[in-house]
């Protein structure tokens, strides 16, 4: 049965259900994927000082991000190079001037070169000595940042980090552009919620428009009763509670929400909820805007229609409500997400507080949207794994969709174009170098 | 909006369909990125059709209609009104563990004050329950929201075995004026949801005002002290 190749595994209109349930597929992924493109450590507000720093895996390597004493931000291996203990054993904190193991008491500067080692004598004449790169700690083969997001990638040859990103940059350009200053701070709180499904799940539901009025139906008819009791009695229902309601529109209504699938995996949902009232809080936010960017520049940033952007195949990026949402796939059927929250830098506070409902209604570990969508993800899992059927359907609107340059556009908004430019990007990366 | 209202008219959404298509044709021609012009607004109920939410009716569902039944008198809030203020106050904690594990999610709401406040944030040194992210930060207007959600026949995640069981100790009485009194407690939430067991605990700080012979909660604060550790599946309902 595991005679299939990944190649062989997708169809354009079809896929094999061990895409998503094998532990061989799951490792190449691993190695082919994880650990050589540009991953998502974090944002540069998250290390501030020097010795801030961050842990995170990438593909199964543990890693830390960090703030050298020169300002700069690196990403190393979270382990001592001697016999491979964890170095910072939390996930956020502050590791002084140096790493410390606490083993045999090697320790590093914070660029992850070596310190001091006890007793340095016991080394003389051996090949263990100071100037021997083994004796420090292994930094990610290269680092770089887009607008304050840093990334790394285990690879040292591949596309740059601008290359990898491609069309999918605009998450960042949208998020950073609706602060007036073009800058995001992170809001240090981190939700982590465990997926029981393969890491794929998650990224074809960012895009599924079909699903919202299917799963989300109780909380979107709930808060939809709510929105009306209050408009019945005269008051204006805060947006927040069309946050919720918006997901029980009807099947046509998400049919015209477009998406746009590029190149290697990335995609966009165009957006559907029409986050710019007219109300005193937005003019004024406005008017900031366009003092620091002039009238024609505030148009364009204020109207991009996004939902929200995948950066495949592990991030997805909310940025017109500042909300980033980082998979660390752990195994077939197990996905770490980490959901995080960030300032638009000199926006007035009912701005963040607007975008903050969103992250506690939607994002936070009390989800009333999530919680339907987790459960869906198992129970898919579960189907998976079962030898009930082999192939997974991506029919719906097969050959009619434009595709011009590359790129993808559903003509319709439910068109299961998504899954089909993910998975042809993901035969790209398991077929080999890419 | 525009959307919204062309919906409506059959006519003028073909109208709209072939604007749509000549503008994609003219981006097209400018990079991907900046085909991003904002022209469509969704809104439930927009259209009169009934599809989608409006239409999986409720006998889709696996589980049967729920029905709100009030909570017997024992099990009410009311049952505080005899003994000392800590006897009054722990029968008041005692009384709200038992309407939650026994899903009378209404009487729960109907402990609150009308600017009552259920609110559970991520780090013990937040202050204020709105303007920080957290965990549950509600309203009464909320809860009903939570609730709905909870009781919908398609709540899907509630078709599984799903029950709770909660302690409460500890029950110190931090403050108490002629207005309000402060009741700090420990709590102990099991969960069953299908065949897994989870485990909550932290602290409740309860600020309570008198209401008749008994209280109702102007806010419930709850520290829990595994607020941010990694959550298998996420929290449905109050802790």
């Amino acid at each position: 049965m595991q005679s299939l190749s990944p190649s062989q595994m997708v169809e354009p209109d079809r896929v094999h259900r061990l895409a998503y349930t094998s532990q061989e597929i799951f490792d190449r992924e691993v190695e082919n994927i994880f650990e050589k493109i540009w991953v998502y450590c974090g944002h540069e507000s998250q290390v501030k000082k020097p010795g801030d720093y961050h842990t995170l895996q990438i593909g199964r390597q543990p890693m830390v991000m960090v703030r050298g004493k020169d300002i700069k931000v690196r990403v190393l291996y979270n382990r001592c190079p001697h016999r491979g203990v964890e170095l910072c054993g939390n996930t956020h904190g502050n590791t002084g001037s140096n790493f410390v193991c606490s083993y045999h008491a090697w320790s590093f500067h914070l660029d992850g070169k070596i310190e001091s080692i006890p007793l340095m004598k016991g080394y003389d004449g051996t090949r263990m000595t100071r100037d021997n790169p083994d004796c420090s700690m292994k930094a990610a083969a290269r680092v770089d940042s887009y607008r304050g997001f840093v990334f790394a990638s285990l690879s040292p040859t591949g596309p740059s980090l601008l290359d990898f990103l491609g069309e999918a940059k605009i998450a960042f350009d949208d998020m950073c552009d609706r602060s007036p200053e073009g800058e995001v701070e992170v809001v240090p709180t981190c939700h982590r919620v465990m997926q029981h499904s393969n890491w794929k799940f998650f990224m074809e539901n960012q895009l599924d428009s079909l699903h919202p009025s299917v799963t989300h139906q109780s909380t979107g008819v709930a808060a939809g009763r709510i929105e009306k009791q209050m408009q019945a009695g005269g008051t204006t229902p805060p947006l927040y509670y069309h946050y919720l309601s918006t997901f029980a529109s009807s099947f046509e209504q998400w049919d015209s929400v477009q998406t746009i699938n590029f190149p290697r995996g990335h995609g966009v949902l165009k957006a559907y909820m029409g986050l710019r009232p007219q109300d005193p809080d937005t003019k004024a936010y406005e008017k900031l805007m366009e003092k620091a960017y002039g009238k024609e520049k505030m148009e364009e940033y204020l109207s991009r229609s996004i939902h929200h952007v995948l950066v495949y195949p592990y991030l997805s990026v909310q940025s017109p409500l500042q909300q980033l949402r980082c998979l660390r796939p752990l195994g077939p059927n197990k996905t770490l997400s980490e959901i995080w929250h960030f300032r638009l830098k000199g926006a007035p506070e009912a701005i963040y507080r607007r975008s903050l409902w969103y992250y506690n209604l939607v994002n936070s570990p009390a989800t009333m949207i999530n919680a339907d969508d987790l459960e869906n993800w198992t129970k898919g899992q579960w189907g998976l794994e079962s030898t009930g059927s082999d192939w997974v359907s991506f029919h719906r609107d097969f050959g009619r969709d434009t595709i011009e340059n590359g790129v993808t556009y559903s003509n319709k908004g439910t068109s299961e174009a998504v899954m089909r430019s993910q998975f042809k990007a993901w035969s790209e990366y398991m077929g080999g170098a890419k | 909006m525009a959307a919204a209202k062309k919906t409506r008219n059959p006519k003028g959404a073909k109208v709209a369909k072939v604007a749509a298509s000549a503008k994609r044709k003219a981006a097209a021609k400018t990079p991907a990125g900046k085909n991003l012009k904002q022209n469509v607004v969704i809104r439930a109920g927009a259209e009169t059709r009934r599809t989608g939410a409006q239409r999986i009716a409720p006998d889709h569902s696996p589980r049967a209609k729920v029905v709100a039944v009030k909570a017997p008198r024992t099990l009410a809030a009311a049952a505080s009104t005899r003994g000392d203020l800590q006897r009054r106050v722990e029968q008041f904690l005692y009384a709200q563990s038992e309407l939650l594990d026994n899903k009378y999610w209404q009487d729960y709401i109907n402990l609150f004050a009308a600017d009552g406040v259920y609110w559970m944030p991520v780090t013990t040194d937040q202050t204020e329950w709105e303007g920080s992210p957290s965990i549950f930060a509600e309203d009464k207007l909320l809860m009903q929201v939570r609730m709905g959600r909870i009781t919908h026949p398609n709540a899907w995640s509630q078709a599984p075995m799903w029950a709770t069981n909660h302690l409460v100790s500890n029950v110190v009485i931090e403050k108490e004026t002629a207005k309000e009194i402060v009741v700090r407690s420990r709590f102990h939430m099991m969960e069953l949801r299908r065949d897994n067991l989870r485990h909550f605990g932290g602290t409740y700080r309860h600020t309570l005002v008198r209401k008749g012979d008994s209280f109702a909660i102007k806010l419930q604060r709850v520290d829990m002290f595994n607020s941010q550790a990694t959550y298998d599946y996420v929290l449905q309902i109050w802790v």
